[in-house]
């Protein structure tokens, strides 16, 4: 039990200082960049404590917007503190299932970049088949659910045919892809099938209710059910991965391809399989984005879910469960973000900067290992460099 | 007869163009005839005037030009057949291509022929300064993703420099630092730490855009008037050059920023390939333990190539700020950085590769626009996905086969081999 | 000019590569160091050219103490080195090769290449070395990519040169030629380091031999030692240079291969017109000098190449055409030429290293769900018949050293249900312990009634366990011949000479 432990410390030490430098390293570009901190720069004293306040209430705000905000539950109950809780598990979601699509990629050795394309395309289909459809509820959720998924795992499919067929990058062609559907999207919601009746902006209709996840804590509270989807396929990644032969195959291809070859096992089939995975995953994520949250399609249906589920993956060290704990804190950081923005003069976007710089220190743990004279922080395999030619 | 597979892929892209000739030529003159009248025009400023504009019947024109385009393709044929390259012809052909396809779809409409042509020099321009950044740092052996993140650290710092100094030159002179400073992050986790360089780039893509849009909405916005109103560089003509018809618009009336573009890509294209810095780049790109066992500094000269690099792409952020509009925006270069690499990719690694690549990418951009403002019904996304589109066929190996310098993205340690 | 290291020691966490080693290595000589693979010498030759530096000792040249850190400071004092992999950029012109790092320009910084060309042309007249300085060197045979790297340390004025398993790459005749380079180097008075595992090679052409092993120098021998001494010394106990061997009991033929070609991406033949057969109960070496085809064809044996035509059966079963998976089934023990790339995961954990071709099968796989604990037991029973030395199975395979990696290859291979053992330089780079315990299985093998094709570039390993070799020259099998044949005869047949 005490080994389990300490592997999990071991393997949560490397984020955790990670964290500390990201959100001190932000700390001073929210001071610096604050006009009531910017002019007591000539009283030294004042200075350090407009510029402590300043980031410690924007901090507060990140925190009392992602998990429990006492304001909320003047006049509708206890309970009702937790709004932002439901709000950053809702958040999470999409990204749980995008930072799976990465992290089982980086697993057979392929670093998919392009979970926003296949995002995109899953939430296409889920769109489709739950406004053009009428099913029974629980039917028309599992239909509009597959149609995202297919649909995903077809435009994922594609990055691995290709370079199991041509050698062509999965890097290049998922950035390329990503564009694509940005385009697609745009397109596809001009059409008269997808444009909703007297709109002339970008806009589906909303899927039917029967179509839509339902809700876990009530009308007050967006949670849906998307949540148990997402971790469940969280844990089934963590079964293909560990407990099956395709997982097995998955891995050695990504720990060393041409000893997987020669050991009889087929590298394209796992590249197709992998990716195709990938995009179902990503696609699922779109679908339960639409179906769970969201309702219509619009062309910023993708927001920047794809981009940041690698940041999350990399912060998950590219495990099923590290992912979640990934995905959640990035959801939080999100929708407190929101929070400090509204409250606070501190830009949502901050978070961005926070994140890119928790993904950068964890890429580098022998600056870490520096900066806090800490020995043996483990460090991640699929984040060692390859090339563009390996 | 036995072709080699240069050859073979030649006559596979020569057949395409063939095909789809045919297939204008069917349907732009004889299935979908019009008797509307399609306007080129020639003229856009103050140019010597050989020709003003240029009418012709749409369907006679799609003819003429399919017509042309298929001698050109058989051409090229002959060309693979003796041994030559077929470029002549497939040029020909391609041009003939377009200029079909431009007589139909804009029958009974004006294409100001000059002002698409400078429209796409000038979207080319980010392009090419991005991808000249990945040229200097993938030869060397360093995978450059966050072209993007230079380009947009570049207008952002220009753009404000230039708004408080209220002078152009400042903007210019701090745009390639701010690139060269997302280098220097990018040459040290890279170089230093061993860091994965996809993931790295990619990272310090998310860096700058939060970065920007962190500050932009901190202080560009409040504070526009001192922030964000950053005067802008006039163009410049260049004396004679400047007055040539057609050509003089397009290329000898820009502002200070292209004509620096030009100026680095001639000086890179001699270097690389003439010079003891260029022959040793290519060395450090290509295999890194035979420079180091001739005594080369593989990884100072990586780190100097990467800083240079941003040098230049920052320049080129420079270009959206103080070379046309002043102000800063929100995410402005839009992706500019990813077609810079695309257009890396599709040019083959080399200069002159990348920067034909760069124009073509720019001229589809332009031409989508073009398009949807004249009011051809063809949807501007599809004309909008063709530099993606064409790069993933590129990398697919079903034009030519790329290959990338044998070392990029492997850090060098020595011992490690 | 003279070279000294005096009590040079250099450790890599744990290991000490060079423990106090002196050398002296004097004017004008060739100066042989022998030890078996991992015994230290590149360590130490990569100390002397700068590419690492010592804990501790000093390197004289001269009777002078010199600072090495860079392989620019070796080159400043006259040492130039020929590696064993060649540090050419292979789409450089050789001309570019010779310039690069000794640049000279012109005001503007133009590179002129026209001064070093005139030295380039000068120097190979002198040795008589044919070079084409426009050719680009991924288009040049391996020899003369060799000659490129010898000329590229003359050009600098190289006095002394290390010379790492030169001969690796080359012919006997090739060897012999480059013998010769030697003997006139040395006559014009530079010294040579001559880097060899070799025995005989070294005794055609060293002045004095230094031994080394486990880091340490253990003996200075003359060259007229004899190579059982030599070998002696070398491994540090009496090692039988010709391992016992039954007479064969040849059955009938199981492996056919009839008008095989293998060609490569572009359509170019790597290997055409084979046909041979392997009988149960012998052993068939195929022998030439690397780069003659002889990895695609054993990589075409398992279908690992994809450009096939021809026939291969095994125990008359087609198999080109099937999958990876699928031939090895076929009853086929594939050792591949390189155990760290393809024959082994380094991360993966022993026990999943020994399944790694049979995870699909009971008792792994039921299913689509594996089961870790049927793989661990198996594979600590597999471990134990194999004599691999481990601490825990699930270590990674990656802490092993290489004789115990190539057990754990060697007993997943010889683990199926197998007709036709197909071995790829099954003992490149292991130590004479581990080469022993390779050699016994592989004959364990013939002695069972097994066919085996052994791929070999050493000519030693060949002649010790082939019945029969077959030799190999630009992708052609040039001719059979019995495994008695002279030395002689297989070097001309190896360098493409044909009676």
């Amino acid at each position: 039990m005490k080994k389990v432990w300490e592997r999990i410390a071991g393997s949560a030490l490397l984020p955790f200082l990670s964290f500390l430098l990201a959100f001190f390293i932000s700390g001073f570009f929210i001071a610096f960049s604050d006009a009531n901190v910017l002019k007591t720069v000539g009283h030294p004293g004042k200075f350090i404590t407009t510029a402590l306040s300043t980031v410690g209430n924007a901090y507060l705000a990140l925190f009392q917007g992602s998990i429990f905000d006492p304001n909320l539950t003047a006049g509708h109950g206890f309970m009702r503190g937790f709004y932002p809780l439901s709000e950053t598990i809702v958040t999470a979601t999409p990204l749980i299932l995008t930072g799976l699509a990465v992290a089982l990629a980086f697993q057979s050795g392929l670093f998919n970049i392009g979970a926003q394309g296949q995002f995109i395309f899953g939430a296409i289909g889920a769109s489709y088949v739950g406004f053009h459809f009428t099913f029974s509820p629980v039917l028309h959720v599992a239909l509009a659910l597959i149609a995202g998924v297919v649909c995903a795992a077809l435009y994922g499919g594609l990055v691995g045919l290709l370079k199991a067929r041509t050698g062509a990058h999965e890097v290049i062609v998922t950035i390329m892809l990503n564009y694509i559907a940005g385009f697609f999207i745009l397109w596809i919601l001009k059409t008269t099938t997808f444009l909703r009746p007297r709109r002339i902006d970008p806009i589906a209709p909303d899927v039917k209710p029967s179509a839509q996840l339902p809700h876990l804590a009530g009308a007050d509270f967006r949670l849906h059910a998307g949540i148990l989807i997402a971790l469940v396929a969280a844990y089934f990644v963590w079964w293909i991965l560990n407990r099956t032969t395709i997982g097995f195959q998955f891995r050695a291809v990504g720990a060393n391809a041409s000893a997987a070859r020669t050991a009889g096992i087929s590298v394209s089939r796992v590249t197709i399989s992998t990716m195709a995975l990938c995009g179902a995953l990503a696609g699922l994520g779109g679908a339960v984005h639409v179906l769970g949250s969201q309702y219509a399609l619009t062309a910023d249906i993708g927001g920047s879910f794809g981009f940041d589920a690698i940041t999350v993956a990399l912060l998950g060290r590219a495990k099923p469960f590290g992912t979640v704990l990934a995905a959640l804190l990035f959801g939080a950081l999100r929708t407190g973000g929101r929070t400090m923005q509204s409250n606070t003069t501190t830009p949502l976007d901050i978070v961005l900067v926070i994140q890119a710089l928790i993904v950068l220190f964890i890429a580098s743990p022998t600056l870490v290992r520096f900066i806090f004279k800490v020995k043996n922080l483990k460090t991640n395999a699929a984040m060692t460099a390859k090339g563009w030619n390996g | 007869m036995v072709f080699s597979n240069t050859q073979k892929r030649q006559l596979r892209l020569i057949a395409v163009v063939l095909l789809l000739l045919v297939v204008e030529l069917w349907e732009f003159g004889f299935a979908k005839a019009s008797s509307n009248k399609t306007t080129f025009g020639f003229l856009l400023g103050k140019e010597w005037v050989i020709i003003h504009e240029w009418v012709i019947q749409s369907t006679t024109g799609s003819k003429i030009f399919s017509g042309i385009g298929i001698l050109a393709a058989v051409l090229g044929i002959f060309l693979v057949r003796s041994n030559k390259s077929p470029l002549p012809g497939t040029a020909i052909a391609g041009f003939s291509l377009l200029m079909s396809f431009l007589c139909w779809a804009a029958n009974g409409k004006f294409i100001p022929m000059t002002g698409l042509l400078q429209g796409s020099l000038m979207l080319a321009v980010p392009l090419i300064f991005g991808s000249m950044s990945g040229l200097l740092c993938e030869r060397s052996g360093v995978i450059n993703i966050a072209i993007e993140g230079q380009l947009l650290a570049g207008a952002f710092a220009s753009g404000v420099i230039a708004s408080l100094t209220h002078k152009t030159t400042w903007g210019l002179l701090v745009a390639p630092l701010a690139g060269a400073l997302i280098s220097l992050l990018l040459a040290t986790f890279a170089i230093k730490f061993s860091v994965d360089q996809v993931i790295l780039g990619f990272v310090l893509n998310v860096l700058v855009i939060g970065l920007t849009d962190f500050l932009y909405k901190k202080l560009l916005i409040p504070y526009s008037s001192t922030w964000n109103t950053g005067p802008s560089f006039a163009r410049l003509e260049i004396p004679i050059l400047g007055k040539l018809p057609i050509v003089g618009p397009i290329f000898f009336n820009q502002t200070i920023i292209v004509y620096l573009m030009y100026a680095i890509v001639a000086l890179i294209s001699f270097s690389l390939f003439k010079t003891k810095w260029g022959l040793r780049t290519r060395a450090i790109g290509e295999h890194p333990e035979a420079a180091d066992s001739v005594g080369i500094d593989v990884n100072k000269l990586r780190f100097r190539n990467v800083i240079l690099a941003g040098l230049v792409s920052g320049l080129g952020g420079a270009y959206f700020t103080v070379g046309s509009v002043g102000s800063f925006s929100k995410e402005m270069t839009a992706g500019a950085g990813f077609i810079a690499l695309a257009a890396l990719i599709f040019g083959k690694w080399t200069p002159m590769g990348a920067v034909t690549a760069g124009l073509l990418f720019g001229f589809a951009d332009n031409l989508s626009g073009t398009l949807s403002i004249i009011g051809v019904s063809i949807p501007s996304e599809f004309m909008l996905m063709v530099p993606y589109i064409a790069t993933i066929i590129a990398v697919s190996g079903l034009v030519g086969r790329v290959r990338a310098p044998a070392a990029d993205g492997v850090p060098y340690s020595r011992g490690s081999h | 000019m003279s070279l000294e290291l005096n009590a040079i020691t250099k450790s890599f966490g744990a290991l000490i590569a060079n423990d106090g080693i002196n050398l002296a290595v004097n004017d004008g000589e060739i100066h042989a160091i022998l030890g078996e693979n991992g015994a230290g010498k590149s360590t130490l030759m990569n100390i002397v050219y700068g590419l690492l530096q010592p804990d501790s000792g000093e390197i004289k040249v001269d009777g002078k103490v010199v600072t090495i850190n860079e392989p620019s400071d070796a080159l400043a004092v006259g040492i130039g080195m020929v590696h064993q992999h060649f540090m050419l950029i292979p789409v450089f012109t050789v001309l570019e090769n010779i310039v690069l790092g000794h640049e000279n320009t012109s005001k503007v910084g133009k590179l002129k290449l026209h001064e070093a060309r005139e030295r380039l042309m000068k120097i190979a007249n002198e040795f008589g070395f044919e070079i084409d300085p426009d050719a680009y060197v991924e288009n040049l045979p391996v020899g003369v990519q060799q000659r490129v790297e010898i000329l590229k340390a003359l050009v600098y004025e190289a006095k002394v040169l290390i010379l790492d398993e030169p001969t690796a790459v080359l012919t006997p005749q090739e060897t012999d030629e480059l013998i010769e380079v030697m003997k006139r180097l040395r006559a014009q008075g530079t010294s040579i380091i001559f880097i060899s595992h070799k025995l005989r090679e070294v005794k055609a052409v060293a002045d004095r031999i230094t031994v080394i092993r486990r880091g340490k120098v253990v003996a200075t021998a003359q060259p007229s030692a004899s190579q059982e001494e030599l070998a002696a010394l070398m491994v540090g106990r009496p090692v039988n240079l010709m391992p016992d061997k039954n007479p064969p009991k040849v059955g009938a033929p199981i492996l056919v291969v009839k008008d095989l070609e293998i060609l490569d991406p572009s359509g170019r033949a790597l290997v055409s017109d084979v046909d041979f057969e392997v009988c149960a109960g012998e052993v068939l070496a195929i022998a030439g000098v690397q780069g003659n085809g002889q990895s695609e064809l054993a990589e075409a044996m398992v279908n690992l190449q994809s450009h096939v035509r021809g026939s291969i059966t095994v125990g008359g079963v087609e198999i080109v055409g099937k999958s990876v998976h699928e031939s090895l089934h076929e009853g086929i023990a594939f050792v591949p030429e390189s155990r760290e790339l393809n024959g082994l995961i380094g991360s993966f954990s022993i026990a999943e290293n020994l399944i790694l071709d049979t995870h699909r099968e009971a008792p792994y796989t039921k299913g689509f769900a594996l089961s870790p604990k049927a793989v661990a037991i198996r594979g600590e029973e597999q471990a134990k018949e194999f004599d691999i030395r481990y601490q825990s199975i699930q270590d990674p395979v990656s802490s092993l050293s290489g004789g115990n990696k190539q057990k754990v290859v060697v007993a997943r291979e010889l683990s199926r249900p197998v007709k036709l053992v197909v071995a790829s330089q099954p003992t490149r780079g292991l130590d004479v312990g581990s080469i022993e315990f390779v050699h016994e299985r592989i004959l364990a093998e013939r002695d069972a009634g097994r066919a085996v094709l052994l791929f070999s570039t050493e000519l030693d390993e060949v002649v010790a366990l082939a019945d029969r070799i077959a030799v190999m020259y630009a992708g052609k099998i040039l001719a059979i011949v019995d495994a008695t044949v002279s030395r002689e005869e297989l070097g001309l047949l190896m360098a493409g000479v044909k009676k």
